[in-house]
């Protein structure tokens, strides 16, 4: 079978994709065995702990490690001194696990020990001592863009450290040609990705500078590379097992405790487990950029956009990289218009290096642009949806960021809105309701799996994608389907980085779409394989096989008249016919197919406490092909509820003296169950064509429309409009104080 | 300190172990006991996932000590299924896909059990009120609702 790159799947008829089996790893979840990062243990283990610093910018003047050293049970105590001097690349990253000679943010590592229990490990650590000359510091972003403003760190000219500038016409022009315009700004705080697994991991480094790691991510690839890079090893030095992961969005795609554990062990000759505590997460794992946003839209009074504008400012901590060239680029790409302009700002502040959340960068302009089409809306009196099905991007549309659409699913999910039983219901006495799309690019990227045929006819399939959410349980269905076999006759793993090519880590809404491929291909080569025992068997050339429902039969009457033999059969002689059948793919995968939906929420304020309630919440997303619909419902489920969130109370909170002061899930409030509704789900299927079964990633999307959407529906319930985020009770209370 | 030497029962298992004055009973579970069923995501008695049953009452874990386990029974996550046979409750998790990366599902499904003892007739809102303890980061609770409700019904009718 070729390996097609552009695929005709609208008319494909699946057995096993579109069904919802039982996922394999399940029976493991519900009873406790499934071992996560922190569930390892080996013999000798030692546990590790990380010293942090309480200040947000300060010069390390001296660390005094003696105390610890001496204490009975403590076997390693490292400092920055402790690794190589790195050369580019890798260096951020080091900094941002071990401090060199500067602290540049509250929770940022100094030194760490490894003791024989976790309770003299943190004995140890309080005993290590450290100077620090206090520095002025800077942690809000548009204070920080400020010229004069406290440098970030010591050797820099600006806080500002890039720019990035997308779009196509000409604005100026565009705005001449507006009868009316919408000009307006907008924040939104820093929220945590909120996994409820801690990072964790064990490593071990011995003296024959072997290494071994196990360790919760979402690429357990990258970690080798990373901390190979780091500690001076070979690639091949170093294996990764990749445990069950307790969730991730984005937030466990880089290394915090990793290299530490690495340098400790190799210090103490024992495995080295470190566990961050949750205070430790917020403080020093995985923020997103903070953002302050200016948006400009141009409409003619028919409704059509004729152009549009956004300064984009993100933060994303101490050493750039906030991605907002994702937010610049996503921003206008839900609309057709003629011209178009986003500028990123790339800002510095005293605060943890920014990681990857879940469509990162786009929630936030998206909230300020789909915010800002709600107000034109308003001021226009156009009804909200038709005006994004007058001026929505649909295939042929040139989107801000440069590239032509081809097919995708913008339209159908407006359209699917509009004739949604929730769009037309009335709304009950003091609730309002909102409505927002969002977008998000998709990846593909670097992939590799292997699949093998047991003698007994079942399939041991290898993928090297951390499951996160039910994929190994997609994986093993989109096998099924191309060998035409039973679900359950496919075990899925997730391989270590000794047993297979690089995979790119598990991000972007990849893993279904590229992983699958690479699913699919290992399959479709297997069957090749297949074909070929058959034809050897019957003495007939390879080409006169085909495959179907799991058989190798003759094609057409000219091959010849023999029974067709099964899967189950092949692999039975096959000790006799050649030896083991398997087959491999290793690609780069591309072609993912961008991702569009659309969300309708309800919402009431109490107008007493400025308190919000979501009443009502529907999510209409485009996700190609459902393979497990299921798991499709849950991420569209999550990434709304984890939108909702941020809408409406998650914030990181800096006090004067620049130290974080809500680390904790108390302060740091994420929806709890008794705060929502059913969350209703509609999955459209517009297949992508560049994947066999008509895959696009569905993960990412979901979080990106719930800003605006709550906000809009907030702002029907208590007429006011709220342009900073999150809307918490105690700002839509000042609003409506302001207001009366 | 000199450690306390504590029996108890821990899923209808008698066992004795040592412990720190100050250690949690969720440490002792995880690292003495060799139950990692019992998860810690915040070790503030404010995400449930260390969520067990003393003497039948639902608590966290992280908020227990060790030693206060001596001569009560204990239910872990690991208790819960009957040999071969799982609960309702870890069947109808499985089957309404109510669970993702699955962290918090030990948690939940250990309330969830307490919950449906208490009442095993709970309306959704009295679902979601009593597992508010409970964070899922993944699911957005739908699906958990759902699985709580589907085997409150079956658990009911059987
Ligand atoms: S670990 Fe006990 S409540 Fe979070
Ligand atoms: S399934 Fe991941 S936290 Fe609930």
């Amino acid at each position: 079978m070729p390996l097609d790159a552009q695929h005709d799947n609208h008319t494909r008829e699946f057995k096993v994709v579109g069904t919802r089996p039982v996922r394999p790893d399940g029976l493991d979840k519900v009873t406790g065995r499934a071992r996560y990062g922190a569930d390892m243990s080996l013999p000798g283990m030692i546990f590790g702990e990380i010293v942090r610093a309480n200040h947000a910018h300060a010069k390390i003047v001296k660390i005094d490690t003696s105390a610890a050293e001496a204490l009975s049970g403590v076997h390693a105590v490292v400092t920055r001194a402790d690794f190589p001097a790195q050369s580019d690349g890798m260096v951020d990253i080091l900094d941002h696990c071990m401090a060199d000679g500067e602290v540049l943010y509250d929770g940022h590592a100094v030194a760490a020990v490894a003791a024989s229990s976790k309770a003299l490990a943190r004995k140890a650590a309080a005993l290590i001592k450290v100077e620090y000359e206090v520095l002025p510091h800077v942690t809000d972003v548009d204070e920080a863009a400020k010229p004069g403003a406290p440098l970030v760190k010591q050797g820099i000219e600006s806080n500002i450290v890039a720019t990035h500038e997308f779009g196509h016409g000409d604005v100026e022009k565009g705005f001449t040609e507006a009868e009316v315009i919408v000009e307006r700004s907008y924040t939104t705080e820093a929220t945590h990705q909120g996994y409820i697994e801690p990072h964790a991991c064990v490593a071990t480094l011995g003296g024959d500078g072997v290494a071994d790691i196990w360790c919760c991510t979402q690429g357990h690839f990258m970690v080798r590379n990373t901390c190979a890079a780091i500690m001076g090893m070979n690639a091949s030095q170093i294996r990764v097992t990749a445990s069950e992961i307790g969730g991730g969005f984005g937030g466990k795609t880089t290394v915090y405790i990793e290299p530490t554990a690495l340098a400790l062990s190799k210090k103490a000759g024992r495995p080295v487990k470190i566990v961050m505590n949750r205070e430790d997460v917020f403080r020093a794992s995985g923020p997103t950029a903070s953002s302050s946003i200016d948006i400009k839209i141009g409409a003619k009074k028919d409704g059509t956009l004729v152009a549009g504008q956004a300064t984009l400012r993100y933060q994303g901590g101490a050493w750039g990289g906030s991605i907002v060239d994702f937010g610049a680029m996503a921003a206008f790409a839900c609309y057709d218009m003629p011209n178009v302009k986003a500028v990123g700002i790339d800002v510095l502040a005293n605060r943890p290096k920014l990681a990857a959340y879940r469509a990162p960068s786009a929630p936030m302009a998206a909230f300020a642009v789909e915010s800002a089409v709600n107000e034109m809306c308003d001021e226009l009196g156009m009804d909200p949806l038709d005006f994004r099905l007058k001026n929505c991007a649909r295939a042929g549309t040139k989107s801000s960021y440069g590239p032509t659409y081809g097919e995708i699913g913008l339209e159908a999910t407006l359209e699917a809105a509009k004739a949604h039983p929730h769009w037309s219901a009335p709304l009950p006495e003091g609730q309002g309701r909102g409505i927002a799309c969002g977008f998000w690019f998709n990846f593909g990227g670097q992939t590799s799996s292997s699949l093998n045929i047991n003698e007994d006819g079942t399939v041991g399939l290898s993928v090297g994608t951390p499951d996160i959410g039910g994929s190994r349980a997609a994986m093993c269905q989109m096998a099924a389907e191309a060998l035409g076999i039973p679900y359950e006759k496919v075990r899925a793993i997730v391989a270590d980085t000794a047993s297979l090519g690089y995979n790119d880590v598990t991000d972007g809404s990849r893993t279904t779409f590229a992983s699958g491929l690479a699913v699919i291909n290992s399959a479709n080569q297997a069957v090749e394989r297949l074909c070929e025992r058959a034809a050897q068997t019957w003495d007939i050339p390879a080409e006169a096989v085909e495959w179907k429902d799991g058989a190798a039969h003759p094609a057409g009457a000219n091959a010849g008249n023999f029974e067709p033999l099964s899967l189950d059969e092949l692999a039975a002689n096959s000790g006799s016919t050649g030896g083991p059948i398997s087959g491999h793919c290793e690609i780069n995968a591309d072609g993912a197919g961008v991702s569009f939906g659309t969300h309708i929420c309800d919402a009431e304020v109490d107008k007493e406490t400025g308190r919000t309630t979501i009443t009502r919440y529907t999510v209409i997303q485009d996700a190609g092909k459902a393979i497990h619909p299921d798991y499709v419902e849950g991420q569209f489920q999550g990434g709304a509820v984890q939108g909702i969130g941020w809408a409406l109370n998650e914030e990181y909170i800096y006090g004067e003296d620049g130290r974080l002061q809500n680390a904790g899930f108390l302060d740091y409030r994420i929806p709890v169950a008794s705060d929502l509704p059913m969350i209703d789900t509609q999955i459209l299927e517009i297949p992508n064509p560049g994947h066999p079964y008509g895959v696009r990633g569905v993960g990412e999307t979901p979080i990106v429309p719930p800003l605006a959407a709550v906000a809009h529906a907030i702002t029907g319930s208590c007429g006011q409009r709220m342009r900073a985020i999150p809307m918490s009770p105690p700002k839509v209370l000042a609003a409506i104080k302001a207001a009366s | 300190m000199s450690q306390l030497q504590i029996s108890t029962t821990v899923n209808g298992d008698p066992v004795e172990f040592l412990c720190e004055p100050d250690e949690s009973l969720m440490d002792v579970l995880r690292d003495r006991l060799g139950l990692t069923g019992t998860k810690e995501g915040c070790g503030s008695g404010d995400c449930g996932a260390c969520s067990v049953t003393v003497d039948g009452r639902l608590v966290c874990s992280c908020l227990v000590l060790g030693a206060e386990a001596q001569g009560r029974q204990i239910g872990t996550i690991e208790g819960m299924a009957k040999g071969e046979k799982l609960h309702v409750l870890q069947q109808k998790f499985l089957e309404h896909a109510a669970l993702q990366c699955g962290i918090c599902t030990p948690g939940i499904l250990v309330a969830a059990e307490a919950l449906l003892k208490e009442n095993p007739d709970p309306t959704e809102t009295e679902v979601r009120y009593w597992l508010a303890g409970n964070l899922c980061r993944c699911t957005g609770y739908d699906k958990i609702i759902r699985a709580v409700m589907d085997a409150a019904t079956e658990m009911r009718g059987a």
